[in-house]
């Protein structure tokens, strides 16, 4: 379950920069050993995210195989992927 | 199995606990040690490409980014060294930060120990047990998989033996 996402109000310039800077998502993919209450915990450790939000995204992995945990400049994504296999989690980069 | 005492994580470990323990926290400290082999499958599983179809970008930030993974990877598992007693039985006493050091150690060693016993998403562990103690109950492959079966209890325990995040 999302949390309602709110538009931030910004001035034309740094959308476009925004926009420029965001085709990148971290994608987690699903993997038999860790443990479903782990993957939540990581989700909510690292990201700052809900617990419903962290363990939908958990959900989303096992069910459906991989989900996206954030989406941004590249270089955030790379950060937050490496971040993630600290945590062992398997985590890759991509274009959204 | 951790519970949770005051603003800790607490569990007591019988000898042969903590001998396991040790021994599969240095396991892990070895792999990370001695040359890493990128071909072994379990080194792959901790060090992901992180571009699976661009091969010379996942190996141009593993260049730099490596060594300090690999050197968090090594500290956690010698958080666990450290907070065990050295043999016999005992208690260990976690603050926030030793928990979360141990939660990610034992899940480096539950990845290494699940990728070489090709433990699959519908792997039955019981059954995988059963089968193997039926084979020869001595077995390597019967101490891995109780080994492992062991760290998924304990890793859960104390994952419930937390704070809750807000």
């Amino acid at each position: 379950m999302a949390l309602p996402q709110v538009a931030p109000v910004e001035t034309p310039e740094i959308e476009e920069e925004q926009a420029a800077d965001r085709p990148w998502v971290t994608v987690v993919w699903d993997d038999p050993v860790n443990l479903m209450s782990y993957v939540t915990w990581v989700f909510q450790k690292l990201f700052g995210y809900s617990k419903e939000k962290a363990e939908q995204l958990m959900m989303d992995v096992h069910t459906k195989g991989k989900a996206v945990v954030s989406t941004g400049a590249r270089e955030r994504m790379e950060m937050d992927a490496n971040q993630l296999h600290g945590y062992g989690l398997w985590a890759t980069v991509d274009r959204a | 199995m951790f519970r949770r005492v005051g603003g800790q994580c607490v569990a007591t470990f019988e000898h042969d606990e903590v001998r396991v323990l040790r021994k599969v926290a240095a396991e892990v400290v070895g792999l990370l040690t001695e040359g890493m082999d990128h071909t072994d499958p379990v080194v792959s599983r901790l060090f992901p490409d992180i571009y699976p179809e661009l091969p010379d970008d996942s190996q141009e930030f593993r260049l730099y980014t490596e060594g300090d993974l690999k050197t968090g990877k090594i500290d956690q598992a010698g958080a666990i060294l450290a907070a065990l007693p050295d043999e016999g039985e005992g208690e260990v006493r976690l603050d926030g930060e030793a928990a979360e050091a141990w939660l990610r150690a034992i899940n480096d060693a539950r990845l290494a120990m699940g990728t070489r016993l090709e433990i699959q998403a519908d792997t039955d562990l019981g059954e995988e047990l059963d089968d193997a103690v039926l084979e020869d109950a001595g077995s390597s492959r019967v101490f891995q998989l109780s080994v492992y079966a062991y760290l998924g209890y304990l890793q859960e325990s104390l994952l419930n033996a937390l704070p809750e995040i807000k």
